[in-house]
């Protein structure tokens, strides 16, 4: 009997130390290849100088960001910063490029934590009440909804509410960040896309389950409809769902910069832009690497979480 | 004479398909009747409408399938008049249902403790303590070994012969009069297929569970069942005790049914029904087992034979049956 424990104890082990060395390579990859991109872009000296600056100045400026160094030596350091997660002082704004990264991180996670919140609050009720009521009229207003969702860019679904919420009606703050209101917009504008994607992941999965002899069974014991959808088909649905909400999640990440810019919201999405804009190599290569182990480390805990959910995943993979 | 606890009279359900163009008569005038402790078997081939008829008594149809007529007196009361916020409560409570595949009839992500309690846990209002005793008691019934340790699982940690011992458990958790275990065994092999029907039967003699036993096997008819029902194309064709059906079959398709069972040691080539069953949405006029009967001739073509009594509680529906009867005995 203990036996079994001990076992499952030393799978999960392996488990973790499989993970954290396939992390570790998926990082060091990220970070190659964001070293080699940054120094495609151009020559970081002619921006930071002013016009008409002599070609002296600029070897100068070169010289004193260690741009002049051998890309050995360059890459060497930039290892050495991402292991101490000290990726030096930025280029253009001359702070320190993590603390830079943390006074926009919770600017960004909140923007993500509300679009992703509306899209789940809206995607998976719709997709259960399109499923259940398959065919009928609130089937139809769903996929709407869902079509919609799909076929509307965000930044015009931005501009569309600017145009009502704040320029006709002057209910909602155009643009910046302080207030809840200042929220609704860009959460709406981010979220609506992934709103759709649940529902339809959602309805489709649900579909499939109301049709599978365990909601038949479950019905067959008596049990309410209520019970049937919500824990017998439901608790199907969340597992495709997890992932899902996973892969939406980094997609959302990267999909937030359009919305950032557009909201002017100060943000990681709107920093990077900025950063790549003024070839600020440190700035650009922090947030990076960093929103790069962010995300991993999230992927992590939403595999746990998958782990939980199904019991015949038994982190065995 | 015990009690009756269902009478199925005259019972049809039909799908409509195709805006009500195509009806295809899946379940047709079909009555019976069941008694405490009593097991009735139904059998025919695949697509005379065994399920539809199993799943037209607990009002679980798909969409598109409608009871259009008949009556299920259920307990002493017609239950097609009740709506289905009533049947709720007559589900698993009074009639309960064995599916026939074990590898799907078991929700993956739910324990095998919630699973079978959920029954007694609304039916019979046991909670916690109580609710686990009976979990227990009602796995070890069917013979799931270390039960404390395995209603902790999930389905996929059980065999196919578990799972579908399990899922007995299930129709027995909420103290149902009535079982009805639709082809229950197909999908096992032989000798767990043995070991199950020997564990119903046992089930049944302990708790006084009527029993409607679904097949296309005659062989386990005979082993099971106390009267049979022969469905042909939605129809009653054939219908008495297992003894009078097994050594004097009036209908022809039940002779026929009754030659394709496997005998034991016989090296004889199985037989065959030839040919196929006709489309339910499209019947013939006359004896819908026509093409195939061997005995058929114009007027079984032109006439549809009306379900006929043939002796005490036995019932046929073919206009020859003297001469089938007389056939086998020269055989
Ligand atoms: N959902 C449905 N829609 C339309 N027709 C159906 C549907 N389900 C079953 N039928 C038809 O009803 C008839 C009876 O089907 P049913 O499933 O009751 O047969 P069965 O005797 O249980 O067969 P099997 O032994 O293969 O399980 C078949 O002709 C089938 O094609
Ligand atoms: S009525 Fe005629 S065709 Fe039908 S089973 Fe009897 S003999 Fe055969
Ligand atoms: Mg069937």
């Amino acid at each position: 009997m203990f036996g079994i424990y001990i076992q499952r104890r030393k799978v999960i082990r392996a488990y973790f130390l499989r993970r954290l060395v396939y992390s570790a390579i998926t990082l060091f990859v990220l970070a190659t290849t964001i070293f080699g991109l940054v120094r495609l872009t151009g020559d970081p000296a002619i921006l930071l100088t002013p016009e008409g600056a002599t070609e002296l100045e600029r070897v100068q400026i070169r010289e004193d960001l260690g741009l002049n160094d051998a890309l050995p030596v360059q890459f060497a350091r930039f290892i050495r910063e991402v292991v101490t997660l000290d990726f030096g002082t930025s280029f253009h704004l001359g702070q320190s490029v993590t603390s830079v990264y943390f006074d926009r991180l919770p600017n960004s996670i909140l923007l993500v934590t509300v679009a992703m919140a509306f899209s789940l609050a809206l995607g998976i009720p719709a997709g259960i009440i399109s499923a259940v009521y398959n065919g009928r009229w609130m089937d139809f207003a769903a996929k709407g909804l869902a079509l919609t969702g799909m076929s509307i860019p965000g930044f015009v679904m931005a501009l569309t509410m600017m145009f009502f919420f704040s320029v006709k009606f002057s209910w909602l703050p155009t643009f910046g960040i302080g207030t809840w209101k200042h929220l609704v917009m860009p959460g709406i504008a981010l979220g609506w896309y992934f709103a759709a994607s649940t529902l339809r992941l959602v309805r489709s999965t649900m579909l499939d389950v109301l049709s599978s002899d365990y909601v038949k069974l479950a019905r067959l014991k008596g049990m309410t409809e209520q019970r049937v959808i919500m824990r017998h088909a439901f608790a199907n649905v969340l597992i495709p769902l997890i992932s899902l909400t996973g892969v939406n999640f980094v997609v959302m990440i990267n999909a937030a910069t359009i919305v950032e810019v557009i909201f002017v919201w100060p943000g990681l999405g709107s920093l990077l832009l900025e950063a790549v804009g003024e070839r600020d190599f440190p700035l650009v290569q922090g947030i990076v690497v960093m929103s790069g182990t962010l995300i991993i480390i999230t992927n992590f805990l939403i595999d746990l979480f998958y782990a939980w959910v199904d019991p015949r995943i038994r982190l065995t993979r | 004479m015990t009690r009756e606890i269902l009478k199925v009279k005259d019972l049809a359900t039909h799908y409509t398909g195709f805006g009500g163009s195509r009806v295809v008569k899946a379940v047709d005038e079909v009555s019976f009747s069941l008694e405490e402790g009593q097991t009735i078997g139904i059998v025919g081939e695949s697509g005379c409408g065994k399920t539809t008829l199993c799943l037209s008594l607990v009002r679980l149809l798909a969409p598109g399938a409608q009871i259009v007529g008949g009556s299920i007196e259920l307990n002493g009361r017609d239950i097609l008049k009740l709506s289905q916020k009533e049947m709720v409560e007559v589900r698993g409570k009074e009639i309960a249902m064995i599916l026939q595949d074990p590898m799907t009839s078991l929700n993956p992500v739910i324990n095998i403790e919630t699973q079978v309690g959920e029954a007694a846990f609304k039916h019979r209002g046991l909670r916690s303590s109580t609710l686990r005793e009976r979990v227990r008691q009602l796995l070890e019934a069917v013979r799931i070994p270390s039960p404390d340790v395995r209603m902790q699982e999930f389905p996929h940690q059980m065999s196919g012969g578990m799972r579908q011992r399990i899922a007995g458990a299930v129709a027995l958790s909420g103290e149902p009069g009535i079982i009805i275990a639709d082809e229950p065994t197909t999908s096992l092999d032989v000798t767990i297929q043995a070991q199950y029907l020997d564990l119903l039967r046992r089930l049944q003699k302990d708790t006084g569970v009527g029993l409607i036993f679904v097949t296309h096997d005659l062989g386990i008819v005979a082993k099971m069942c106390d009267d049979v029902i022969v469905m042909y194309a939605g129809k009653t064709v054939e219908k008495g005790s297992v003894r009078e059906i097994f050594n004097n079959p009036n209908h022809p398709y039940t002779s026929a049914l009754i030659r394709s069972v496997p005998k034991l040691g016989s090296k004889d080539p199985l037989y065959r029904i030839e040919g196929q069953p006709p489309d339910l949405s499209n019947l013939p006029q006359g004896c819908s087992f026509a093409s195939r009967c061997a005995i058929a001739d114009d007027h079984c073509f032109e006439h549809e034979p009306p379900l006929i009594e043939v002796g005490p509680r036995r019932l046929a529906a073919c206009w020859k049956i003297e001469e089938n009867a007389a056939s086998k005995e020269q055989a």
